[in-house]
């Protein structure tokens, strides 16, 4: 065992940190969160430069082949600066998918051109009244000649207004929410039929709703095998669900700092206001939930790509409801605690904390990773001695 | 980054497997298991074995007697000693006095006190709060006063535990009341047997005698058992406290309770259906032990941080001592809740190994089932022991986030 970052990581950790300082202040953040782009280009291609983009492909396909870990240093610094671009569609969740159920032809066009910032992808398979279940999937995959028909809606498609390829979901057999049946398809965002009504989302993103009308796609836009395509999904939703562990983990140790801070120089009655008990109590919970959020996030990042899918969802699924819980008490107590100054937008706790709150909103909330961990308490052997 | 063992970790867990294995007694592990009174006999057995296989204090460094094993295989070692309801070791004489005597007493103390501790001769008690001084310790009164080459010892020490299997007591008295309360108290080694010392016990609310009072009349303590310099205990006094509560967490133990209360929910019976199918009950288990999965790592942690800085353990540990006596008290609380009306019986008897229930009776009550409510009860100590929950907040106020 060994809960240390190696010198790449802490490297890596460092250049995020100095190209935060130097490009990615709050007051830069915010004008990039209202530009038309919703992202900046420059930082992209930053990235590209840095090897973030190659950071978990193989190197056989431009990557450097990184683990859950080198992802989970990325995204605490993604957290920390409140980065705006997608990364977590482009190069975790959509790459992720690439990389581990793509031809090996698809690897070679597509990999390296995620890794140099040319192209992005975007993951199109949560559907309107389906929640967080990935096989809820209405919209439907006819085959056609030597390829596919796809017709359906989907819905807030993250990053998909900047993607240049879209990740779709559809069900070629089965009914509503059968876990077989469901198909993968890779797409261009400008394919004929494709339609995106796009918006801003609360943590400052992008997103889309996505509709597909008799969309003709070929027969290697399919990813996987036909009709079993869930498992695809789940894998892709929980390495990317242990990465958003991670941007939270980031973001709750920068909101206690801005709190504790506040704490030590906002003065009431004649004091710092951290000198009365009832919020230094409050600010030692803060610190332990940290602690316990990053222990959680480990977790997660060393079972990002487990194979064993019980082993991987226990870990994960118990790491985001974990961090969905706690993380909602350490976002709503900064704001409290920075009194009325928590409330405005020209200070970044509120961004803080609404960035958290979207995580928790994200890939399944809490409430639906908790039921998944505690459903399998039930279902598991009771690993254990007789009571 | 890895939380996986390594092959030489794995390797020692398989030793210490098998240790248990073969060197448990049976009837220890029964005791443990079925949650029957454990008495010093049990505690003394157990440590006599560990010491045979030369595994007496694990966690010492070897040139004290002890194996210097690493904070992962410290983990191990309790893990699986928990597992298999092996009886804990002595915290008082080896987790607590014993690192006080290796930093601060001198060699005569070190090479007198610690093989005693390692062979289970002796049985340490700890002599820290009194009838005034809980939260606020350092207002003591117990005084020790000198005369030649001896202290005179008079006062009351209170909610000491297991004082009455003791052969020593460690006793934080004052010597000296200018300046400062910190300043002024002394740390003082008492031979249980001295003339003067009497032990009343003090009945707790689950019905047993766990703690007493302890008061000293004109107590004659030799000179020589001063520990480090006078009026320099308050130091030695935290130190042990950050000592004690490293293990407060007690992982080994919350997994244990962890993994009897899924054994009682799954064997316990509620709408013709076991008990860990209704999801109002089972969610309570999932949430206490999502909280020990991020313990687990936090305590792993932070405790191999301060093993690689070489370092005594800091205010840090504070946290983990909050989080894990939550958790080990939610767990006791649910083993009793999963009992639904088999909480109510209160059977003293029941807590003794030979007990056999009328067949009436245990054809709905459980062999596990007599100590539950009162292992509840007794639990209720853990976060006010070793300094209460509000203390350490107060502490990583101070120390960790310097408000």
């Amino acid at each position: 065992m060994d809960f240390r970052y190696t010198d790449e990581q802490l490297a890596l950790q460092e250049t995020l940190r100095r190209f935060i300082a130097r490009d990615y202040d709050f007051e830069r953040r915010r004008a990039l969160a209202r530009s038309e782009l919703g992202y900046s280009a420059e930082a992209w291609a930053q990235y590209a430069d840095l090897g973030l983009l190659a950071l978990p492909f193989p190197e056989e396909y431009g990557g450097l082949g990184g683990s859950g870990v080198d992802i989970m240093v990325v995204m605490e610094q993604v957290g920390e600066g409140l980065l705006l671009e997608p990364y977590l569609s482009t190069v975790v969740l959509c790459g992720g998918i690439i990389r581990d159920h793509g031809t090996s032809e698809l690897k070679r066009t597509l990999l390296p051109q995620i890794a140099t910032g040319k192209t992005q992808i975007a993951f199109a398979a949560y559907e309107a009244h389906g929640r967080y279940e990935l096989a809820h999937v209405a919209a439907t995959a006819t085959p056609e000649g030597d390829g596919w028909r796809l017709s359906g809606r989907k819905s807030v498609v993250l990053d998909a207004p900047s993607a240049d390829y879209l990740l779709v979901s559809a069900r070629s057999s089965g009914k509503l929410t059968d876990p077989d049946g469901v198909c993968l398809f890779l797409l261009p965002r400008t394919a004929a039929g494709v339609r995106l009504v796009p918006f801003a989302t609360q943590s400052g993103g992008r997103a889309a709703d996505v509709q597909l009308t008799e969309v003709r796609v070929e027969a290697a836009a399919l990813q996987g095998a036909p009709g079993e395509a869930l498992r695809i999904l789940e894998r892709a939703v929980d390495a990317a669900a242990a990465a958003l562990c991670a941007e939270a983990a980031g973001i709750v140790a920068v909101l206690n700092q801005a709190t504790l801070a506040y704490l030590k120089s906002r003065k009431q009655f004649g004091v710092p206001i951290g000198a009365f008990q009832a919020l230094q109590h409050r600010m030692a919970d803060m610190y332990i939930a940290e602690e316990q959020i990053r222990s959680m996030a480990i977790i997660a990042a060393v079972h990002a790509h487990e194979p064993d899918a019980g082993a991987r969802r226990r870990a994960i699924s118990g790491a985001k409801a974990y961090i969905g819980q706690a993380a909602r008490f350490v976002g709503q107590q900064a704001v409290q605690m920075h009194g009325a100054m928590g409330m405005v937008d020209d200070l970044v706790v509120s961004h803080y904390f609404k960035r958290l709150t979207m995580i928790d909103m994200s890939l399944g909330d809490a409430d639906f990773h908790f039921a998944r961990f505690s459903d399998a308490l039930a279902a598991g052997p009771a690993r254990t001695q007789s009571a | 980054m890895d939380l996986n063992y390594t092959p030489e970790e794995e390797a020692f867990r398989a030793q210490v497997r098998a240790f248990l294995q073969a060197e448990l007694p049976q009837d220890l592990s029964d005791k443990l298991r079925l949650g029957r009174r454990l008495r010093k006999d049990d505690m003394v057995r157990w440590q006599k074995i560990l010491h045979r296989r030369g595994w007496g204090a694990g966690m010492w460094p070897q040139r004290f007697g002890g194996c210097g094993w690493s904070v992962v295989q410290q983990h191990i070692f309790e893990e699986e000693g928990a597992a298999a309801n092996a009886p804990p070791q002595i915290p008082f004489s080896l987790r607590m006095v014993a690192p006080v005597l290796m930093s601060f007493g001198n060699p005569a103390q070190q090479q007198y006190f610690l093989p005693r501790i390692i062979s289970g001769e002796d049985w340490w008690c700890q002599g820290y709060s009194e009838p005034g001084s809980g939260s606020d310790l350092a207002s003591l009164r117990t005084r020790a006063e000198r005369e030649g080459d001896h202290y005179i010892v008079n006062g009351q020490k209170t909610w000491n535990t297991l004082g009455q299997y003791a052969d020593w007591i460690f006793c934080l008295v004052r010597t000296a009341s200018e300046g400062r309360p910190q300043h002024g108290i002394s740390f003082l080694l008492i031979d249980m047997k001295t003339q003067g010392i009497s032990v009343r016990p003090i009945i707790t609310l689950e019905g047993e005698h766990e703690i007493n009072d302890i008061f000293f009349e004109n107590v004659k303590v030799p000179a020589h058992n001063l520990v480090g310099e006078e009026n320099k205990g308050w130091t030695y006094a935290k130190f042990l406290l950050n000592h004690e509560r490293t293990n407060n967490a007690g992982i080994g133990n919350c997994k244990r309770a962890l993994s009897q209360l899924k054994q009682i929910a799954a064997t316990q019976v509620a709408n013709g259906r076991p008990l860990l199918e209704e999801v109002r009950f089972r969610d309570r288990i999932a949430q206490v032990e999502l909280e020990l999965m991020a313990l687990e790592i936090t305590n792993l942690r932070v405790l191999s941080t301060f093993a690689r800085e070489n370092r005594a353990p800091g205010a840090e540990v504070s946290a983990l001592k909050i989080k894990g006596s939550e958790i080990i008290q939610q767990l006791a609380e649910l083993k009793m809740h999963a009992l639904g009306h088999d909480a109510l019986p209160y059977l003293r008897e029941a807590l003794e190994p030979d007990w056999v229930p009328d067949p009436l009776l245990a054809s709905h009550y459980p062999a596990y089932a007599p100590s539950l409510s009162g292992q509840y009860f007794n639990l209720r100590k853990t976060t006010i022991y070793a300094g209460s929950t509000e203390i350490q907040k107060n502490i990583i106020a101070k120390m960790i986030l310097g408000l």
